[in-house]
């Protein structure tokens, strides 16, 4: 194995630039894993990034949280402003795994592991994050929602780091968060979703620029373990923006069949997987959707 | 008392096998079979790896008889040239470096010419899948009371159910390990085990050694629920052939997945019962089918199938019984030892079928369960009379009103119709546990438990028995200051150890507390008594009369000894299965509140009140701490923990994937015993350990159909109840009544 | 600036509040590093993929699954471990029955520890949340959610009494 261990970003994008095969190291909560079992892993090469202060701290702007590449999930559910502004990221975060996974694991690395199961990447989906990635050569900046391809294929060059994820501050009328793992704590999430419809877009004060051309509407729809990859779930954000009629979660079974194609795998069924999306999707947005019947 | 050992391990300081300092000495790997059955063609030492590093064992080095003896003489410790199972040891590695040795096992190639094997026990083999007698059935056994198919004839009502569970991993923290090394001419086995002897007797014969020249001691052990029975003497004999031929000590420690993968789970089962009943509620008959998947070697089933079987018709009173009992062989890894050892699985039948029959009356299932409880003077199916003085619906009472049954049932209904998708329930089961070993079990092993005086004053309790959690070292501590009136610090329980320790039996069937603990009693009488003292004496004059004797016997030994004698009056025929199957049982009542949730068909269990007549309670927080624990594996096993498998071999080998309860899963546990003291048992105690683990299944699986179960196209009949296994039965029941009022309209 | 590393590198940490050097295998994991070369087995494997938590340490404080930490990482850092901890403060864990094969008992120690010394934690999360990364096979939870609780109020009992005792040295 082969390490290269920068003490500053500059330092990192350069070392990154020298050596684009090395893969970065964060919290290292996923990429351990049966570490000793990983006799390939130890061929590769590794950016660790755990001495670039820069990369930790998370940071509240006017517009924005601003989270670091080393941010990790217990140092976002530990500050004090993140439950009134943010509610999900402490739910998220707080059942992405125990404290020591919240301690450890990292938004960032959540995001390009390009787990169809991460439990962090579905919120700020919903929040319209955008990830600032930088190499050497400057600073690009994609929305969350456009990040991934497909399974394990995301829009990051060789040579680019995450160095930050901006969620924008809005207002919302009402989000909500919802994991399905096979027990309450410490699980690998079968489904999740992660729901918001932002306040009228009149009385939002932010002027945060949005995250992509027809993002207007008010309601974030986004999923995981459902598709190769987390999920935005644009044909039921469509139905709702259109306040389509639902009687029950069949009627939304259609919109879901577009977005999302999930499989049977060693946790559970695509059957169970869809149902479940519907039935939650339909029971969760029954309170806030007066055309839901 | 506090358990004695709780400091260090608190505080980190106790060693476990993997703990120990070892020099000079080599880790273990085991090449195991890739295929459920066939003919080894090949074993390939794959390139990159220089092979004259490694010491490399197989079959033909083994000294003795390649076989890790136990029931029955058919497991080898290595394969000779065909397999039977996945993950069957096939070759033996062993390196200086853990992670070379890990790498080069994994490469190595075993290449077999696959045979077809059966990996469904409830299918009928076909004739080239038969590879055990003339019908793959291990073992069968019958039990016949009464005349039940004239009672069935005669019964106004017949209620027929299947019952199915699945394997269950036993998920000791502590993964299995071994160390074997030479000390002066005698092979010394160290590492995570229940059954020191066990470990001697299978390794005699394997290695051509007496037990001279054959040494086991137990270290402090990490959990073993049974799963650290029969499987420590296979990992024991690789580890000392490795040992022998490399002349350098060898530690084999299994990671997590290769211990999940390789070593033994619980039976899987199916239990078929077709009972006539009285409109009144009394069962008049119960025909009982009861079979175990054993897997591809015997090991412990024969047993596991006897206890299933004695407990397969519930705790009641009814005059014609017929079980017919079977274990099947399968090419699957074998099955073993698991807290319960046959019980969990037929108590799960009965006590989910108990509330079958009872909807099929309009039943109240406590009722149901009022009418047929055994009363003193009436039999169990082996035709037992249970006359200790226990009143069961009391038991169960108390159960009942901790829980607050009543007013439970009638707030969840109201609940129930005002929530959108929560959905509360309420369940109940109760049961029974014999504790030792069945029938003459206990006479065949006669246990020893010997007491040592030392020089000093202080005494020595030696046994067999091990520590793994359940508190033996410090409930033993507490009969010996009971008895001698000494305290704490002059008692000292040693380490197992063959060649320190007599045999005691093994550290299982809730036999410890019971009946080693009285045994421990015995020798302290013993020792009393060779010391010259009265049988009255306590304290200093004990103390200082084992002092005095020393002084008087330089350089012998005062040890007491207490042998296991029968209780009178029982009589047990194993020819007929008829009789005292156990010198007593423990009963309990366990009531479970669960919450379903429609939209994901999860489980959450809001309250559990374990009630139980265990004897005397010697240790109100270890015993509590048994209650607890075991309620909490019944629970996983009965929502969470499902072994997915594949040819025959469990897939799902993390604990990523293989859930087991997490504290916040689990309500608080609330624990309450009713104490009527055994009178053979050590200062009055029943066993305990195995009881708890019983009655959770049926409990939580009660409750969830109490919550939702109008809405099932059928009753949950099979475990684990996993949300997916949940929506299927409440889809079909949706589709059917939306079919049926299409129909009617 | 530094360029790549191969193969091995000496690191510096605090450990169990001393300061240390040691060479280490980059591929080397936290746990097998104090366990096999550093002597303190007290910490544990149990599943070697972060879900069970027997391998719990503190690092800066806080607790994380050393099994899922490179050694690499804890260059400069601060680690602690199960042999740093009082051991005549743990008896409120015997108590309850906090342990039982032992097997877990270091890891939940471990956190137990971290929660009795911030029991600010527990106004926005309850033991059992807090305590949900160790698995345990024995005792169903309750006496280590109990042992945690006790050990909460031992240590309020304690810093109550100290505040009562006039400072030492002085008048």
């Amino acid at each position: 194995m082969k390490a290269l261990l920068p003490s500053s970003l500059d330092e990192a994008l350069e070392l990154l630039a020298a050596h684009p095969e090395a893969i970065p190291l964060a919290g290292g909560t996923d990429l351990l894993v049966h570490w000793p079992q990983q006799h390939d892993a130890h061929e590769h090469t590794y950016l660790d990034l755990s001495g670039v202060a820069e990369l930790v701290a998370h940071r509240w702007t006017d517009e924005a949280l601003v989270l670091g590449a080393m941010t990790t999930y217990w140092d976002v559910i530990q500050d004090e402003r993140t439950p009134a502004r943010f509610p999900m990221l402490i739910e998220a975060g707080s059942q992405v795994g125990s404290i020591q996974i919240q301690a450890r694991g990292t938004w960032a690395g959540n995001i390009v592991n390009a787990s169809p199961a991460a439990d962090g990447v579905p919120v700020l989906m919903a929040y319209d994050a955008m990830l600032v990635l930088r190499d050497i050569d400057g600073e690009e900046e994609i929305p969350l929602a456009d990040f991934y391809l497909d399974y394990k294929v995301m829009r990051r060059r060789p040579g680019q780091l995450i160095t930050e994820i901006r969620i924008p501050r809005r207002a919302f009328e009402w989000q909500r968060f919802e994991k399905v793992g096979p027990r309450a704590a410490q699980a690998i999430t079968k489904i999740g979703l992660a729901m918001a419809k932002r306040a009228d877009a009149a009385s939002d004060s932010s002027t945060v620029t949005d995250s992509s051309a027809g993002d207007e509407g008010v309601w974030r729809i986004v999923a995981n373990s459902v598709a190769p990859t987390v999920r935005r779930c644009r044909a039921v954000e469509a139905l709702l923006e259109a306040k389509t009629p639902v009687s029950g979660p069949g009627d939304l079974l259609p919109a879901i069949r577009e977005d999302v194609s999930p499989i049977d795998d060693i946790r559970s069924t695509a059957e169970y997987r869809e149902t479940v999306m519907a039935r939650l999707l339909y029971y969760d947005l029954r309170g806030v959707c007066p055309f839901f019947s | 008392m506090k358990r004695r050992e709780g400091l260090s391990k608190l505080s980190g300081r106790e060693p476990y096998v993997d703990d120990l300092p070892l020099d000079d000495f080599l880790w273990g790997a085991t090449v195991r079979s890739p295929a459920p059955r066939g003919r080894i063609r090949d074993i390939r030492l794959p390139d990159g790896f220089d092979w004259s590093e490694f010491v490399i064992v197989d079959h033909r080095d083994i000294p003795g008889v390649n076989c890790v003896f136990l029931m029955e003489e058919d497991q080898p410790a290595l394969a000779p040239g065909y397999v039977r199972h996945v993950h069957e040891p096939v070759l033996l590695l062993a390196h200086p470096s853990r992670a070379e040795v890990r790498r080069a096992a994994s490469a190595i190639a075993v290449e077999v010419d696959s045979e077809p094997a059966i990996l469904d026990f409830r299918l009928s083999p076909e004739p080239e899948q038969i590879q055990y007698a003339d019908d793959n059935v291990i073992k069968r056994l019958e039990i016949s009371k009464g005349d039940v198919e004239r009672a069935l004839a005669d019964a106004p009502i017949i209620v027929e159910g299947v019952y199915e569970t699945g394997e269950q991993e036993h998920v000791y923290l502590e993964n299995q390990g071994m160390i074997a090394s030479m000390e002066d001419d005698v092979l010394v086995i160290r590492g995570s085990m229940q059954c020191p002897y066990y470990v001697v007797k299978a390794l005699g014969p394997l290695l051509g050694r007496g037990e001279d020249d054959l040494r086991v001691i137990q270290t402090a052990t990490g959990g073993g629920f049974g799963g650290k029975e029969e499987y420590p003497s296979t990992i024991a004999a690789h580890a000392a052939l490795l040992a022998l031929k490399a002349g350098h000590p060898v530690k084999l420690v299994y990671d997590r997945n290769e211990d999940m993968a390789a070593t033994t789970k619980r039976h899987p089962s199916r239990v078929r019962h077709r009972t006539g009943v009285a409109e009144d509620g009394r069962l008049l008959a119960q025909e009982i089918e009861f079979t175990l998947d054993a897997g591809a070697y015997v090991t412990l089933s024969p047993v596991v199938l006897s206890r299933g079987i004695i407990h397969a018709a519930g705790p009641y009173a009814c005059d014609h019984v017929h079980i017919l009992g079977r274990a099947m062989f399968t090419n699957r890894v074998p099955f073993g030892a698991f807290r319960g050892f046959g019980n969990p699985q037929g108590c799960f039948a009965i006590e989910r079928h108990m509330d079958v029959i009872a909807h099929r009356l309009g039943m109240d299932p406590v009722q149901l369960r009022r009418v047929n409880l055994l009363r003193d003077g009436q039999t169990t199916a082996t035709g037992q009379v249970v006359r200790d003085g226990t009143d069961r619906v009391a038991v169960m009472s108390r159960a009942l009103g901790l829980s607050r049954y009543r007013e439970k049932r009638e707030a969840h209904a109201e609940y129930n119709g005002g929530h959108p998708y929560l959905r509360r329930g309420i369940g109940l089961a109760t049961f029974y546990h014999g504790a030792g070993f069945t029938g003459a079990g206990e006479v065949y092993l006669d246990s020893r438990v010997h007491v040592a005086g030392l020089p000093d004053g202080r005494i020595e309790v030696r046994t067999a028995s091990t520590e793994m959690g359940q508190g033996m070292i410090t409930i033993f501590t507490q009969l010996a200051v009971d008895r001698l009136g000494l305290a704490a610090r002059d008692v000292i329980v040693a380490a197992p150890d063959t060649h320190r320790v007599p045999d005691s039996g093994p550290t299982v069937a809730s036999r410890t507390a019971m009946i080693v603990g009285r045994l421990v009693e015995r020798a302290c009488d013993d020792l009393r008594l060779r010391a010259g003292l009265l049988a009255t004496a306590r304290g200093d004059v004990v103390k200082t009369a084992i002092i005095a004797w020393h002084r008087e016997h330089a350089g012998e030994e005062l040890i007491g000894e207490g042998r296991y004698e029968q209780p009178p009056g029982i009589a047990w025929d194993e020819e007929s299965y008829r009789g005292d199957a156990y010198g007593t049982f423990a009963w309990a009542a366990h009531i479970a509140e669960v919450e379903v949730d429609l939209r994901t068909y999860g489980v959450r269990v809001l309250d559990y009140v374990a009630v139980q007549e265990v004897g005397a309670v010697l240790n109100e927080t270890l015993a509590r701490g048994q209650i607890q624990g075991g309620v909490a594996q019944g629970v996983g096993w009965a929502l969470f923990e499902e072994v997915v498998s594949r040819d025959g071999a469990m897939e799902n080998t993390q604990l990523t994937n293989y859930i087991i309860p997490t504290s916040g899963d689990l309500p608080p546990i609330r624990v309450d015993f009713l104490e009527n003291p055994y009178p053979y048992g050590a200062r009055g105690a029943k066993g305990i350990g195995e009881l708890p683990l019983n009655g959770p299944p049926p409990a939580v699986v009660n409750a969830v159909v109490d919550a939702v179960g109008d809405a099932c196209a059928e009753e949950p009949t099979a475990i684990p109840l996993t949300p997916e296994r949940l929506m299927r039965l409440l889809d079909a029941g949706a589709a059917a009544r939306e079919s049926t009022s299409a129909g009617a309209s | 600036m530094s360029g790549l590393v191969e193969g091995r590198l000496e690191i510096h940490f605090t450990l169990n509040g001393e300061e240390i050097a040691v060479e280490i295998d980059l591929a080397e994991r936290l746990l097998d590093l104090l366990r096999y070369r550093l002597g303190l087995p007290g910490t544990k494997e149990g599943c070697a993929e972060g879900e069970c938590g027997a391998c719990t340490v503190l690092l800066d404080g806080t607790p994380v699954d050393s099994c899922l930490v490179p050694a690499l990482q804890v260059r400069g850092r601060q680690v602690d471990t199960i042999e740093t901890v009082d051991p005549s403060r743990l008896g409120p864990f015997l108590e309850t029955g906090a342990t039982q094969c032992g097997a877990c008992t270091p890891g939940v120690v471990m956190t137990g520890v971290w929660v009795r010394d911030h029991p600010e934690l527990l106004e926005r999360h309850t033991i059992r949340e807090l305590m949900a990364g160790n698995l345990c096979r024995c005792t169903g939870y309750d006496g280590i959610v109990e042992g945690v609780e006790a050990a909460v109020k031992d240590a309020e009992a304690r810093r109550e009494s100290e505040a009562r005792r006039p400072p030492s040295g002085r008048e």
